[in-house]
Order: structure tokens, then sequence, then C-alpha cells
């Protein structure tokens, strides 16, 4: 049994972020108000500082700390690389956003800091409470993030119900693990399983206990029926905090249900398999109801929320597909959130630029934005077409992995089903697609900008005798947007590069994929 | 096998994507730099069909140019397999002609020019990608490739029409079209995930047309499997070739997309889904396609008629060349439908034919709605006077749909007639009946529109400009040319037929 603080040096990349972190904290005491911004670029060089650190010390090693409840393998530098990565990216988007519209930049970036230290935790988590103890990690820092906007009356309301079904979700999360641990005296993943392979009847503790779990997990990834708060939250928070919600910390989640599943239930899986009925079951409900009620939403924010949860639901339907003699399904989850949350980097980044240079977030803002400013209709538009899962883009091959597993594990159903409402999905994302390619410019405001640089629309056709498409002559006039900041810019483009290198040619990213999925399946 | 021959598949997929790419990249605003550039994307394609063509060795038939990439390890296990067979040349050909026929029409497009044609050449290579490759993924891949751009294609250079009392605006055309194709490809999709199960549950997961080809012979697919996977493969791929009653986004879309867009669409991209029947369908589940071909033989026969008569009942130029395109894809189905060697080659020949005479008739009313911005037959007259060379190759294509002896129509459709009388009496005369229905409203048309007294309101309209005299000439010719000689055409389609119908 190896002692406490043996290998304890594995956790230098945590300890070092902890310690930028507080940096940031410190940092800001000292700096003047207009020189906030160097936080942002202090947080950006320490977490590339972070990423180099565990891409020299990390690979390769293999071993558990503090008597099992933390794990370093291949799943966990692997996650670790990508929330930091995801960090960077994320900071990179904000930092115009939060010069512009917030106040306390020193917090801001110090919680995200924290956040993703909480994230790296949840993902090596190879215990409940530990596990629990990271998320809360992650969660405090949201809450404090979402209720940004101290102003803004839907950014508090939003950030309270994030809070109080937060804090309930960990309640019954808590509950969840207590009860479990009541019936099989074990909270180590590997125990469970165990445990859950040897004990000859199933009590109904702990059916409860797990269920428990599940629901509690189920809050913080938003699927149905526990997404009600999502919504609100997202709107409410400014928007570099709605884009760390839908990628990161929804990434995050995953991360650990993805170890837990795999490491507690999935070796069990021949003596008690009812879990992927109620995964099963939730995926579908999320696929449905997140894609369906999108279809009537007019805010960009709310439209990413269902979006999102319509995406949790695939990601989850995946997991039935988890299985000690195959990696697919393991492959094509991890392979699905790398995929979407780069997509996601570029929808908020656009839609960040759009906002700092308009103020708005509806979806009919958009209007004429192929005209106003056409990279960022562009940066969109692909998105989104990744998004509902067209090729030449990461959205496509990415599904196509992912429902493929589950397929093969015996679901077809579920599959199709996926495929289905991703087709409702495609409904929503071109609506928004139209607004900016199809619907001309809202008419300039009185202050006539147009004789600037911009290009007018060419006229069509002069006189149209019966066929004409009277109700949208092009408006003539509208105002182009400002460029994007180079920062948004750079995240955009490399975003682009990675949609597309990555639904066209995605074996690299998959032999890496594969070496975390290794991790946590060893038979597959 | 030279250098050139291994290459070549991959070469015409990836040229006119390199090229929709490198646009990306031209100067804004610049309109006839966009245009000339895709020509210059376009002409290359065409030259790398017809070589690729010619080069196809019909006595030898069978798969050619085969060439595999790997693209993915396990557990996935997917790679690029390329090859082309006796059914897939002509339609490769068939594509180059209508893209560059459509980038050339294309030089009236001013708005966004650049990024018509870079949505343009990439939908010209999802279709080149489709009848090359040798994996469903990449089938599947490169058929939403060709799905993807028409939505921005129709709803921004698109045009609505009014109807009087109702509008068909180019949003509703484009949104119709996007909607009715992805959810034709939900079912094809299920489609290959059932296959590759299936193959899992016989040993080997695999999306490769050939390896699952192999285990369908063996007899690993049981009939009740093929019996409920081949629907979704016909009426996915049914609802782009216009299957009725899955064809009324066709027409919709067809007349709200700009002229290039509706001749590569009603030219070459609904011959995607005949071809995508032929090539999982029929290959992938021989017992499961026996068991159908009833049905979808009564459906092409309705698709015959019914396009036939609501082609006749419409005003509208376009539309009425739309449903003519619903009627003609019906001979197509049946062709399929009849299993027969005759019958099945008529249908590929039909596919090459309709997809010319068709490309040629948007592309004259894309002439004449340029000068006179209207379609509406009741009111158009006497074009002949006016804008004679358009409106001879028009009627030029007319003749060649209603069957006119001598055009590549007739061949096609005598083909296809010839197989199904062998085999479902009953419909083929149907069928002649439609092909009767054809007639009356082709030569309406004709009569009255363009042959019909001048009107000193179209005094004003001018000819054909240089460009769409040269395309108008070219694609003529091709019909004249298949018309009267079509065995460079038959024996190489001949073969890829025969090796389809060793199956049954």
């Amino acid at each position: 049994m190896p002692g406490l603080t043996d290998n304890l040096y594995l956790l230098t990349p945590e300890f070092a972020l902890a310690g930028l972190a507080f940096l940031v904290f410190i940092i800001d005491l000292l700096l003047p108000e207009e020189r906030k911004d160097l936080l942002g670029w202090l947080s950006v060089a320490g977490l590339l500082g972070v990423v180099a650190l565990s891409l020299v010390m990390l690979p390769g090693k293999e071993a558990t700390l503090y008597g099992g409840l933390l794990a370093v393998d291949g799943y966990s530098l692997f996650f670790k690389v990508f929330f930091l990565g995801l960090g960077v990216f994320i900071i990179l988007s904000s930092i115009d956003y939060v010069k512009l519209h917030l106040n306390h930049p020193g917090e801001f970036y110090g919680l995200l800091l924290f956040s993703i230290l909480g994230m790296n935790l949840m993902a090596q988590s190879r215990e409940l409470l530990t596990a629990y103890i990271s998320l809360e990690l992650l969660s405090f820092s949201l809450y404090v993030m979402v209720a940004y906007a101290l102003n803004n009356a839907k950014s508090n309301e939003g950030s309270l119900k994030y809070i109080i079904i937060g804090a309930f979700s960990s309640a019954i999360l808590l509950y969840g693990i207590s009860m479990v641990y009541s019936a099989l005296g074990v909270t180590r993943f590997e125990g469970i399983s165990a445990a859950l392979s040897s004990i000859t009847d199933l009590r109904p503790a702990l059916w409860v206990g797990l269920a428990l779990i599940m629901v509690g997990l189920g809050f913080k990834l938003a699927a149905v029926p526990f997404h009600m708060w999502a919504p609100d939250a997202y709107e409410g928070a400014p928007l570099p905090v709605t884009a760390y919600l839908a990628i990161a910390s929804k990434a995050a989640a995953f991360a650990l249900v993805l170890r837990l599943l795999s490491e507690a239930f999935v070796p069990a899986a021949d003596r008690w398999d009812q879990w992927q009925i109620i995964v099963a079951t939730l995926a579908a409900l999320s696929m449905l109801v997140g894609n369906l009620v999108a279809l009537a939403q007019r805010n960009l924010k709310r439209l990413m929320a269902y979006s999102s949860i319509g995406h949790v639901g695939y990601i989850l339907a995946g997991a039935v597909a988890l299985s000690t003699d195959s990696l697919l399904g393991a492959n094509g989850i991890i392979f699905y959130l790398v995929g979407y949350s780069i997509t996601s980097i570029v929808v908020f980044a656009a839609l960040i630029a759009f906002f700092n240079a308009t103020g708005q977030e509806e979806i009919p803002d958009l209007a004429g934005l192929a005209d106003r400013q056409p990279f960022l209709a562009m940066a969109i538009a692909v998105s989104f077409f990744s998004l509902g899962g067209l090729p030449i883009f990461v959205g496509f091959t990415m599904k196509f992995y992912l429902f493929t597993a589950v397929a093969n594990a015996g679901y077809l159903w579920l599959a199709g089903l996926a495929i289905f409402t991703s087709l409702v999905s495609l409904y929503y994302y071109l609506q928004v697609i139209r607004q900016m390619y199809i619907q001309p410019a809202l008419a300039a405001p009185a202050t006539d900008a147009a004789d600037g640089p911009g290009e007018h629309p060419p006229a069509e056709p002069e006189s149209e005798h019966t066929h004409t498409p009277s109700h949208h002559e092009p408006s003539g006039d509208y105002e182009p947007l400002p460029r994007p900041s180079a920062l948004l810019l750079v995240v955009m483009v490399l975003g682009l590069v990675a949609v597309v290198g990555l639904g066209v040619y995605p074996a690299p990213l998959l032999e890496l994929v594969e070496g975390a999925s290794a991790a946590i399946l060893p038979g597959g | 096998m030279t250098n050139f021959d291994q290459a070549v598949l991959l070469l015409i997929i990836l040229v006119p994507l390199a090229g929709a790419l490198l646009s990306m990249f031209l100067p804004r605003g610049r309109s006839e730099d966009a245009w000339y550039f895709a020509i210059f994307v376009s002409a290359i394609t065409l030259v790398l069909s017809v070589v690729v063509f010619a080069r196809y060795d019909f006595g030898a038939g069978g798969y050619q140019f085969v060439r595999t990439y790997e693209w993915l390890d396990a557990p996935l296990n997917i790679d690029l397999s390329l090859a082309m067979d006796g059914i897939a040349a002509p339609l490769v050909l068939l594509n180059g002609i209508v893209l560059f026929g459509a980038v050339l029409i294309s030089q009236t497009i001013k708005h966004r020019t650049r990024d018509f044609f870079v949505l343009l050449l990439a939908l010209g290579s999802g279709v080149y990608g489709v009848f090359v490759v040798q994996d469903l993924f990449f089938l599947f891949f490169f058929y939403e490739l060709a799905v993807l751009p028409m939505y921005l294609l129709i709803g921004v250079w698109g045009s609505s029409t009014d109807f009087g009392s109702f509008m068909r605006t180019k949003e509703y055309g484009a949104m119709k079209l996007m909607l009715f194709l992805v959810a034709g490809s939900v079912l094809i999709w299920i489609g290959i995930l059932a296959l590759y199960v299936a193959a899992g549950q016989a040993g080997s997961p695999t999306f490769s047309i050939e390896a699952l080809g192999e285990l369908a012979r063996a007899g690993h697919f049981s009939p009740a499997f093929q019996n409920w996977v081949f629907p979704l493969f016909m009426i996915g791929f049914g609802v782009l070739a216009g299957l009725w009653p899955f064809h009324t986004w066709s027409p919709d879309g067809h007349v709200a997309a700009p002229t290039g867009v509706s001749m590569l669409h009603a030219g070459v991209l609904m011959k995607l889904g005949a071809f995508g029947i032929i090539r999982v369908g029929m290959v992938l589940l021989p017992e499961g396609a026996a068991a159908w071909m009833p049905v979808l033989i009564v459906l092409g026969t309705v698709n015959v008629i019914y396009g036939a008569i609501a082609a006749l009942s419409q005003r509208d130029l376009k539309y009425i060349i739309g449903y003519s395109s619903v009627s003609h894809m019906g001979y197509v189905l049946m062709g399929i439908a009849t299993l027969h060697p005759v019958g099945l080659t008529g249908a590929v020949l039909q596919m090459f034919s309709h997809g010319i005479m068709t490309a040629l008739m948007f592309a004259m009313v894309g002439a004449i709605y340029e000068r006179s911005h209207i379609r509406d037959i009741t009111v158009l007259n006497g074009l002949m006077k006016r804008m004679g060379t358009a409106s001879f190759f028009f009627a030029v294509a007319g003749l060649a749909s209603l069957g006119l002896p001598g055009l590549s129509g007739f061949v096609a459709e005598f083909m296809v007639f010839t197989g199904a009388f062998r085999t479902y009496l009953p419909l083929a005369v149907l069928a002649v009946i439609g092909a009767a229905i054809t007639a009356v409203y082709i030569l309406r048309l004709l009569a009255r529109t363009f042959f019909g007294e001048a009107d000193p309101r179209w005094e004003h309209l001018t000819d054909a400009s240089p460009v769409e005299k040269t395309v108008g000439a070219a694609f003529a010719l091709i019909l004249l040319f298949v018309g009267v000689w079509p065995a460079p055409l038959t024996r190489v389609i001949n073969t890829g037929v025969e090796s389809v119908l060793l199956l049954f």
C-alpha cells in the first residue's frame, strides 16, 4: 500500500495552476485599473506554461495518489491538456469583453483558473467524494462567474437559479454517495465495480444511491429532465461565461461521468447493466427536448443552451456503448467532446465579437451579417453546419463515429433517434444562417455610415414584373461592423482550421483519444 | 497502371474542393476573377472526367482505377477507397460536363460572386465523391457535401416566385429542399449503421462496400434484414431522385435556384439518388431489392404520369421543367426496378441524357428570364423571333425530352420501355402514355412560347450571350451525338449493369 504522500510530485501541474490563480489575485491588487487586461495575458501565459509542464512531466506515467483517490494516467493527461487549452482559448476570447463590459477582471481570471483546476481534478478522481469536491471547486467558481454582470437583472436571476439548483443537485449527489457507501462500504470506483460484481443481491439502498448519483450528475450535465436551470443561467451570464458553461464545464462533467461509468459500472456490466437503460433514457429525452425546444428560441444564448442540451443527449447516448471489449464508445465520446468544444468556441468567439461591436444577442440582430461582417458570418455558418452534422466539418465525422458506436452496442433505435434529432437541429441552425445570409441587413440608423469602405449589395434585377421578391428588396444601406479584434480573429481562424482539419482527417486526434480511453478501459 | 490512373479519381474529387478553398482567398469584390478561376478549375475537372471516361476499359469491365488510402484505424476502420465501374463512368463524365456548363452560365452572378463559386465547386466535389468512392462512410460524407451548399446557393442567389395569391419564396424553396434531402439522409444513415452492425454480427464490422458486398453474396444478411433495410435506402436515396411522393421539394427547389445551380441540381444531383439505390441498395441488399422492386416500379410509374400531368398544368417555365424532371426521373426509377439488363442500361443512359437535356433547358430558360424577368408562358410568346438561338437550343432539349428519335432521350426511354415491357407490361403501357403527355406539354410550350406570334412587348429582348450560345451548342450536340450513336456510352454502362445483375 503506497503512502499518502508518495508520487506527490506528479501533481506539480495542479499546484502550479493553483499558484497561478493566487498570483493573479495578488497582482490584481497591485495593478492600476487600466492595466488589468495584463492579468488575462498572465493567465494565458501561465496556462501555456502548465500545459508545457504537463507534457514534459506526465506522458507515460501511470500512478494513483493519496491511496487511490486520484489517478495520473493517459486519460487525465489528455483531459488536462484539453481543459488547459480550452481555458487558453476562452480567456483569449474574453479579454476584450472583460475590458469592455465587466468590472473586477482580476477575480474573473482568478476564478476561471480555479475552476480549471477543479476540472482537471474531476478527470483525475477515482473516488466519489474526491470527485464531488473537485466538482464543487468548479461549481463554486461558476456560481460567482454567472453572476458577474452585477447590474443585470437577468444575470442575477440566472445565477440565483443556478446556485439554488446547483446546491440542490449537490445535495442529491452527496445523498447518493452516502447510500452507496452504506450499501457497499466503498467509495472508490474500482471498489464499487468489485463490489457490484461480487454481491449476491442488489439492495434497494444501492439502487437508490446509484440512481441519486446519476440524478445529481444529470443536473450538472444539464441532461433532461434536470436541465431547466441551464437556459436561464446561460442567458443571464456574460457571454464568455456562457461559453465557459457550455463548453468547458460540460466537458469536465463528462470527463468525470466517463471515468465513473468506465471504472465503476462497465466492468460489472454483466451483473448490473440497468444503468445503461437509465442513461439511454436520459439521452433520448435530452436529444428530443433540447432540440425541439431550441426551435422556438430567439435569443442566441438560449439557442446555444438548448442546442447544448441536445448535444449532451448525443454524448450520453455514447455512454451506452462503453464496454470492456471495445474502445469505440469511449473514443466516440471523447472525440465528440473535443469536436463539440472546438466548434462551440468558434461560435462563442464570433458571438462575443458581434456583441462587442453591437451589444446585441438576439437572432434577428444577425440579419445581413454576411454583408456587414462577412468573416463573422462565415465563422458562425461553418460552426453551425458543423454542429448540425454536415461534412467537411468535424461535426459530421464526430457524429458518425459516435452514432456508429451507439448502433454497434445494440442501440440502433437510439442512434436513429440521434440522427433524427440531428435533422431537427439543422433546422434551427439554418434559421440563424438564413438571418445572416439571406435576410437583408436592417436599415442603418440615422447617422448614415454607409459611405464608408463597406460594399453595397448589388441591386437585384431592377424591374421584375410578376416575379417580384417584394418583401425583401435589398435595403441598400446597412452599417458595416468593425473588424473583430485580432485576438478574436486568431481564436476563430485557429478554431475553423481545426473544425475543417478534424472533419477531414481526424486520425491523429483519434490516436491520442485512444490512448486516453485505453487508460480507463484497459480491456478494450 | 500508370501513375495517372492511380491518382486520377482522387484528383477528380480534390481539384474542385481545393478550388473551392482557394477561391475563398480571392480578393472580394472582383466578380470576374472568381468566375475565371472557377472556369479554370471546372475545366480541369472536365478534362479529367473525359480522360477517365475514355480510359475506362469496357472490355475488361469491373472496377477500375482502384486505389485505397488509409484514413482511420481500428476500431472503426475506414479507408478512402476509390474505384469506378461502368455505371459510375458516364455519370462522372456527366458531372464534368454539367459542372463546367453551370460555371460558364453563372457569368451573370454579380452578388457575392466569390462565395457562390466556393459553394458551387464544393457541390461538384461532393457529387464526384459519391460516384467514385467504395466506402459507405465516404459515400455518405460526399452525399452530404453535395447537399450542404444547396441551402445557401438557393437562399442567397435564388429567386422567388409570385403566384398571385401566394408567394413561393426562395427561402421556402431552399429550406424545403434542405429538410427533405436531410430527412432522406437520416434514413440512409440509419441504413448504413444497420449494415455496419449486421456486418459486425457476421464477424467483420466494416463500411467498405466491397467487403459488405462479399458478406451479402455469402448470405450473411438475412432476407428479413434486407427487407427492412432496403426501403431505408430506397426512400432515403429516392428523395433525392425525386421519387413520388417525396418529390415535392424538387420543383420548388429547382425553380427557386439560380440557373447554374438548377442545372447542376436537376442535371446531376438527382442522379445521385438513383445511383445510390443501385450502388448501395441493389449491390448490398439484393434480396431486399428484389422484394421491393415491384413497389419501386409502381412509384416510378406514378412519377412519370404524375410529373407529366403536373407539368401540363404549370404556367411558369421553370416549374414545367421542374415537373418534367420529376417525370423523367420516373423513367430512371422504372428502369432500375425492371432488374432487366436493357431496362437498367436504359436507366443509366437516361440519367446521362436527362442530365444534359434538363441542364440545357434550365440554361436557356435562365437566359430568357435574365432578359425578360418573367417566366409565365401565358405572357411570353414568339421568343423565336427575338431570341432565336436560345429558343432553338431549348427546342432541341425539349424534343429530346419528349423522345424524338435521333436525340438521346429516345434511345434511353426506348431501352427503359423495352425492359419494362418484358417485366411489367401494364406499367410499361402507362409509362408510354406518360411519354405522350410529355409530348403534349413540350409541343404546346414550343408552339406558343417559342414559335408563336411575335409580341411587341418582347421587342427589347436580345439573343443569348456568346457564353450561353456556347453552352447551348455544346449540350445540344451531345444530345444529338448520344441520340445517333449511343454505343460509346451503352457499352460502358453494360459492363457495370451486367455485374450488378449477376446478383439477381
